[in-house]
């Protein structure tokens, strides 16, 4: 029987100067470069198709898989590419990976590049995280200086160059190919795919981009072997994962788990709900998935159980809001963002998160009609699905999923003439006043 | 009154110009360095200026026009001078709901600016922030882009109080704070010496560990063998994925080779 936590990329973050390239090797790191490289890369491409590893930056395609759609038979150079631009709301488990230890991601690219056959890396990483920069920057620095990157890795023959490449704000540029054009110096404004980046991604040549936890997982599969990551977690959803606690629990933080552990064991292990409140909704995987209830608490958080319960796992960005919060307030700040980050290139998006935007401000603000409830869900119907990538249909997930929980809260707006909750009540200064009282 | 948007009074020097040169070069294909090119002009300017626009275009062999197409997308790219410290207080949802709008308010009440406007002492530009990937540390605020976590609006003004008063401010989670130009130098791609600084991780990052310290709890030690069952075709894999649209783009590039009880299995888990 596996543990309830299972920690193993945040195995080391509380040892003493973790990001270290000497405290990352005194306990064994980039030694799985070495089982890598004593594999042929179509070995280590079948390893990690094995293990079962699912990408983890939210869609859950299969890794190994996705490394295998490299055309071998291109003449072109291949390149590998880390998308490290955490920004969907909530997600943030890249972000501490990196900052605690930067040499996971680092080992985990070399071995990854030798697989697909690149000779070129890029970790496309959001700008916005200074601190985070600076580690990446010096762990390349220690990896190239003491042979790990660079010509002839480990004596291999193999050569391997890695740039860490700062955004400069904007969301989309976590979608693939916008992080492609970013990475190219051009808006971040999605490709029409096919053709999908395996053929033709930077610079028109194969190209595999993978999420920070992905690629960070893969030395532990060639260190352990697949059968050990796929021991853990459930039937197609196999390994562990790490699950972001945030908001009205009273110990928010990250907690590694194997995929299929419950929303109700990981408020438990957060020490509860916030004294005196209860859960009233929550995101399983960002806001872009769409919110679930009390009622979903005992849905194993995997690719099939979350689906079932009509979301998305999404990147494990469990937020969590108690009875003190406004659904429609917090459903209006995400459409907001999403009409900021609409990258304005397809119709749907970039007109009807505006359109969602101003409806949602009404609705708020208390100056709606029962008849904005059905614009709403038009409008939604109207985006879903026409828009050219995924960030228009992710607008419509928190505002659908609501109304369908909480359509009673909406109309509350409108005979109240405006918000019935006080804000400060889901401060998290107020939870101290309301822990005493 | 001179026009702040156009006004160029800088020259670059040789030595900016060769550094820009230099973040071309680390690239197979030069464009690839514009975006910290311009984190470069930035820190050179203390905005993108038209001059440094011009620079990269003529480095990189495109139109200003064209970087300037670039330099408008991005949030982090400011056409008005920044202050020394850039302060982004997250108002995504969940940072303003656990006290993102009240400590946002009060800065700018506390300041008397509004949204991304800057200081009459050109110390502080304040402006509303989306998710910093921070939400266990709610309510978070960014200054020039380092964690101050779990701040309140009591806490935000001591910072920027401090801050205009020239004292050394530490990140929660990371080191002393630079300037705003400082930290855009970084994003260029030329590191300062701050990266020992702070520690590994906050207490929020820990959290989950130290419960399995605390209960004995890991990873196991071996393979624990099981049945493991592995999508067997493309198809299967992107319909057992978490999105539907990777289903329809993959359908697009369906070879007319396949099966039709690939399609069917395809078709069997549509959402």
């Amino acid at each position: 029987m596996t543990d309830t936590l299972t920690p193993v990329l945040t195995d080391n973050w509380d040892q003493e100067r973790s990001w270290t390239l000497a405290a990352y090797e005194a306990r064994g790191g980039y030694g799985a470069v070495d089982k890598a490289f004593a594999m042929t890369p179509d070995e280590v491409i079948g390893a990690v198709k094995e293990s079962g590893l699912r990408g983890r930056g939210g869609a859950g395609f299969p890794t190994g898989m996705k490394w295998g759609f490299i055309p071998q038979d291109n003449p072109k150079p291949k390149y590998l590419v880390v998308n490290a631009d955490e920004s969907e709301p909530g997600t943030c488990k890249d972000i501490p990976l990196m900052m605690a230890s930067p040499h996971t991601l680092v080992e985990g690219v070399i071995i990854s590049a030798y697989a697909i056959r690149a000779n070129q890396a890029f970790i496309y990483v959001r700008g916005e995280v200074l601190h985070v920069i600076r580690r990446l920057q010096r762990a390349v620095q220690e990896a190239y200086l003491a042979g790990h990157l660079g010509k002839n890795i480990h004596g291999s023959g193999f050569d391997l160059d890695l740039v860490v490449h700062a955004g400069a704000g904007a969301y989309i540029c976590g979608e693939e190919t916008a992080l492609l054009e970013g990475l190219e110096g051009r808006r971040g404004q999605p490709r029409l795919r096919p053709p999908f980046p395996a053929v033709a991604g930077l610079y028109a040549s194969p190209t595999v981009i993978n999420n920070v936890e992905s690629i960070s997982s893969v030395p532990s599969i060639l260190e352990h072997g697949p059968d050990w990551f796929a021991g853990m977690g459930t039937e197609k959803s196999q390994g562990y994962g790490i699950f972001s606690l945030s908001g009205h629990v009273k110990t928010p933080g990250q907690y590694e788990a194997p995929l299929g552990i419950t929303l109700r064991e990981l408020i438990d292990l957060a020490g509860g709900m916030r004294e005196g409140h209860e859960l009233k909704f929550w995101t399983p995987g960002g806001s872009s998935t769409p919110i679930l209830t009390p009622d979903h608490l005992d849905v194993p958080l995997d690719f099939e159980g979350v689906g079932a319960a009509g979301s998305m796992l999404g990147t494990r960005a469990l937020q969590i809001f108690d009875d003190t919060t406004c659904v429609v307030r917090a459903v209006l700040r995400w459409t907001e963002f999403y009409k900021h980050e609409s990258c304005g290139k397809c119709t749907p998006c970039r007109e009807g998160t505006y359109w969602l935007a101003q409806v949602m401000d009404r609705l708020e603000k208390g100056q709606g009609t029962e008849d904005d409830l059905d614009l709403l869900l038009d409008q939604c119907d109207n985006i879903l699905g026409r828009a050219f990538c995924a960030l228009g249909d992710g607008a419509t997930s928190p505002i659908s999923s609501s109304v369908q929980y909480f359509r009673d809260e909406y109309l509350a707006h409108i005979t109240h003439g405006g918000c019935p909750f006080d804000p400060a009540a889901s401060t998290l200064f107020a939870s101290n006043v309301g822990a005493k009282a | 009154m001179t026009d702040r948007f156009t006004e160029n009074d800088t020259r670059l020097t040789e030595e900016t110009w060769a550094e820009l040169r230099e973040i071309a070069a680390r690239y197979p294909e030069a464009r690839s360095g514009l975006l910290p090119m311009l984190h470069l002009v930035q820190s050179v300017e203390g905005r993108i200026t038209p001059e440094g626009i011009e620079a990269c275009a003529e480095i990189l062999g495109i139109t200003a026009a064209e970087v300037n197409g670039v330099a408008t997308f991005y949030t982090m790219y400011k056409r008005k001078p920044v202050g020394d410290y850039h302060v982004g207080v997250c108002t995504n949802t969940l940072c303003a709901i656990m006290g993102g709008d009240a400590i946002f308010e009060r800065l700018k009440d506390h300041l008397d600016v509004g949204n991304d406007e800057t200081t009459d002492d050109g110390k502080i530009t304040l402006e509303h922030v989306e998710c910093n990937a921070a939400c266990d540390y709610a309510p978070v605020m960014m200054v020039n882009w380092e964690f101050m976590d779990n701040q309140t609006p009591e806490s935000a003004v001591q910072v920027v109080d401090d801050l205009r008063a020239g004292k050394t401010v530490h990140s929660t989670r990371g080191p002393r704070l630079c300037t705003w130009r400082e930290a855009e130098r970084v994003l260029a791609g030329f590191p300062d010496d701050l990266a020992d600084e702070g520690p590994a991780a906050g207490p929020a990052s820990l959290a989950g560990l130290k419960v399995a310290r605390e209960r004995g709890w890991s990873a196991p030690e071996a393979a624990q063998p099981r049945a493991v069952e592995q999508p067997a075709s493309k198809a299967e894999a992107v319909a057992e994925a978490d999105t539907s649209r990777a289903q329809s783009e993959t359908k697009v590039e369906e070879v007319p080779g396949e099966t039709q009880a690939e399609k069917k299995a395809t078709g069997g888990e549509d959402k």
